[in-house]
């Protein structure tokens, strides 16, 4: 544990002082740093945001400016399945839309929300590069292809 | 350990050996990895071993034939093999030790096997410049790079050419920006080159946002050192020492190989200081992008290696002047690079001896949608659309008829029937309303509808545009909004006209790209399917059933065989009745228009 200098109110992982320490003196390396930490956690803490604006000498509003412009930063915590529908053209033009809207139906939350219990996240993104495979889904590193509303269902059910 | 020219030599010709012995080599691509490909490597190299078979087993980059993926193609004889499974591996293995194929595995062509993998139809109308070591050398290995004279552009230009004799080649090569704008690339290393400052840079832009655009991403998994080199080579041309590529986060597979071929390069002194033993230095980083379309433009870019929200900046000035860290700065896109190593060792002369008359070269098309073989291309400048789409794309599927392309994703527009047989190049595609763009070609046949495609791009847009200038950020949201109407039966005919206004106003005063090309989906469908805009306006009907709130879907009560089988797959109940006991009937208030009961009846008795 580590804290910022005269405040304890919040503490860090060993972990992010360990990400922290590598981009000091990077040029643009707050990128980097958020990168690592979304990786770490799934999501960006207000704790961590804290202590990388102090050691990194960047603005607080400033990282709050990078993590909500940049898609693949969150400030949320994540399900522990996350799923990703690719709506990227080629998958749009098979039909993914309609996969989109089964998963919202079956799981009950809107895109970008999570269940209740905290299993399942919900989220759109812009093509995955498996248009071969159009239309094409993400759950963490799994690939699903060829998928069509039917086949929510049985997917799901992989994950009970 | 740093490598002198001798050295590099021989790794070249003892490589080149080994390239004449029986390699099984399988795409480890993002395409055929998704079709659990890395487990078929895995196998197939278990087996080896048990067997004893002693052949050597590698993966390597995209065969570009996406929809017969996972594939192995077996050198020197080139034997292809589609579709393969994991259970397929053993008998793989001893058709290479018994030296006989599996032919199951074959692909088959008006009733013959196919032997060489250059002879299916999917290739023949093809030309891989840039994707010329994708499938053939494993793009992890430095050495098989080396192998395919790699290096060798670069050991020229340090040891006999000056930075002008490089440029000079570029310029004649006539290659233009492949990242979609088309500008001439010799002409931007020159004024990159004629900007005085000590401090230069090198930027390659992988951000590859298009969504169905994999031409990038396929090369930096493919073949990273061809990139690598090509950007060492620029540095010595303007008088850089620093490059960075600007990768997609999205890209795990181009990261790993990028920072794989990075270490490698470095280790053998082909990058760092001192490059060959002269007194060139030159280093490469790597920058992820963190999921935002505009960083693709290059002042936005720019901003995101700064570590800044990546919003575009006014230009001038022009990155050649002032860009990253407001130093002199040279930004090219990956399929850009790909082709200068070429250049350099063949000549310029020799590369423009390819394509039209005002693009040179070849140009790499991510083909996907409704089209039988989706996948990477790479043609000649002057192909037509239609030897695209019907000769190596092996046309529509399903019998259904071709409606229209998009070319250059949510910055370009839709090509119809009438213009199958233009010739692409920059200039004739932006005469038609669309544009080359990176290379998304998306195929739509018939049952798609115009209206709401242009609608799934404003959406696109509207998610991406960043906010910083009025015209883009409202006019995008005004275009949604009137589109929305549109699909839902809701428009006005003013609307067109409306349509037509902002357009304008969105291309003449937006920041930067992606505000000026915003509208080219709406604008190049009302030129080419206006009709379908006034349908849905004033009859308030979808031909196309894709609007949902304009289309119903119907039971025939004459053909209905009361089975209930649609009851059963209607996600959400909306269907009313009861087995034998009369026609079946749709609640259209809860009917969500997801068509699965129309593929569920046997009978053929729904329909939209």
């Amino acid at each position: 544990m580590s804290h910022c200098e005269g405040c304890n109110g919040c503490s860090v992982d060993e972990k992010v002082v360990e990400i922290t320490k590598k981009y000091i003196n990077v040029d643009g390396g707050i990128i980097a740093a958020l990168h690592e930490v979304q990786d770490e956690y799934g999501y960006i803490p207000e704790s961590v945001q804290k202590y990388l604006s102090k050691e990194l000498d960047v603005p607080m509003s400033d990282i709050y400016g990078i993590i909500t412009f940049y898609s693949r930063f969150s400030l949320l915590p994540k399900g522990k399945y996350n799923i990703q529908v690719c709506m990227g053209t080629a998958c749009y033009v098979k039909g993914s839309e309609d996969v989109l809207n089964k998963f919202k139906d079956e799981l009950n939350v809107k895109v970008g929300e999570v269940t209740e219990d905290g299993k399942f996240s919900l989220e759109s993104i812009r093509c995955i590069g498996a248009c071969g495979l159009a239309p094409a889904i993400v759950i963490n590193e799994e690939v699903y292809g060829k998928m069509s509303p039917d086949k929510v269902k049985e997917v799901l059910s992989k994950y009970n | 350990m740093q490598k002198t020219s001798k050295e590099l030599r021989d790794i070249r010709t003892k490589t080149k050996l080994v390239f004449e012995k029986t390699r099984i080599m399988i795409c480890c691509g993002t395409g055929c990895t998704s079709s659990k490909s890395d487990k078929i490597l895995e196998e197939l190299q278990k087996i080896n071993k048990e067997l004893g078979a002693n052949v050597i087993v590698e993966k390597t980059g995209c065969f570009g034939f996406c929809a017969k993926g996972p594939i192995i193609v077996i050198e020197p004889d080139q034997t292809f093999y589609e579709m393969v499974n994991i259970e397929d591996s053993e008998e793989i293995i001893k058709a290479v030790m018994n030296g006989t194929k599996v032919e199951r595995l074959m692909p088959e062509e008006d009733d013959k096997f196919i032997q060489k993998w250059h002879e299916l139809n999917f290739y023949k109308k093809q030309k891989r410049l840039a994707l010329r070591n994708c499938g053939y050398i494993n793009p992890e290995d430095i050495d098989e790079y080396i192998a395919v004279d790699g290096y060798l552009a670069l050991e020229k230009v340090l040891t006999g050419l000056s930075p002008d004799q490089v440029i000079n080649e570029v310029i004649k090569s006539g290659i233009r920006g492949r990242g979609g704008a088309g500008f001439p690339t010799g002409k931007k290393w020159q004024f990159t080159k004629s900007a005085q400052n000590d401090v230069k840079y090198v930027c390659c832009n992988a951000d590859e946002g298009d969504p169905g655009a994999f031409m990038d991403r396929s090369i930096l998994e493919g073949d990273p050192h061809s990139v690598l080199e090509a950007m060492a080579i620029a540095g010595f041309a303007i008088g850089s020492n620093q490059g960075y590529i600007y990768v997609r986060a999205e890209y795990p597979i181009a990261v790993q190989r990028l920072n794989i071929a990075i270490k490698q390069a470095t280790e053998y002194g082909l990058l760092g200081a001192n490059i060959l033993s002269t007194d060139f230095d030159f280093n490469i980083e790597l920058r992820l992008g963190a999921g935002a379309f505009v960083c693709g433009e290059e002042t936005a870019l720019m901003n995101s290696i700064e570590g800044k929200r990546g919003e575009p900046r006014p230009r001038p000035p022009f990155p050649a002047f002032k860009g990253l860290f407001g130093k002199p700065t040279l930004l090219n896109n990956v399929e850009t690079y790909a082709n200068i190593c070429q250049i350099i060792l063949n000549g310029g002369d020799w590369y423009a001896k390819v394509g039209t008359e005002s693009s040179k070269g070849t140009k790499v098309f991510a083909l996907g949608g409704n089209i039988n073989n989706v996948g990477l291309v790479e043609v000649p400048m002057g192909t037509t659309l239609r030897e695209i789409v019907f000769d190596i794309g092996g046309g529509i599927p399903e019998g259904k008829k071709f409606k229209a392309a998009q070319t250059g994703g949510p910055s370009g527009g839709c090509i119809p029937t009438e213009h199958l047989d233009i010739p692409i190049d920059y200039e004739s595609l932006t005469s038609i309303g669309s544009m080359m763009g990176s290379g998304g070609l998306i195929v739509m046949d018939d049952s798609k509808c115009m209206v709401n495609i242009a609608k799934f791009f404003l959406e696109f847009t509207v998610d991406e545009s960043c906010g910083k200038c009025p015209t883009c950020r409202i006019g995008t949201k005004r275009m949604l909004e009137i589109l929305t109407r549109i699909t839902e039966g809701k428009g006005k005919i003013e609307d067109i006209e409306r349509l037509e206004k902002l357009s304008k106003v969105m291309k003449s005063a937006s920041l930067c790209g992606l505000g000026q090309t915003a509208s080219n989906p709406v604008m190049s469908t009302l030129r080419y399917f206006r009709d379908e805009y006034i349908d849905h306006i004033e009859n308030k009907r979808c031909a196309a059933g894709q609007c949902k709130t304009l289309t119903k879907v119907l039971i025939d009560p004459e053909k209905c065989k009361q089975c209930g089988i649609c009851q059963k797959s209607c996600p959400t109940n909306a269907i009313k009745g009861e087995v034998r006991k009369g026609p079946y009937e749709i609640d259209q208030s809860k009917c969500i228009k997801c068509g699965v009961c129309i593929t569920k009846c046997p009978f053929k008795a729904i329909s939209k």
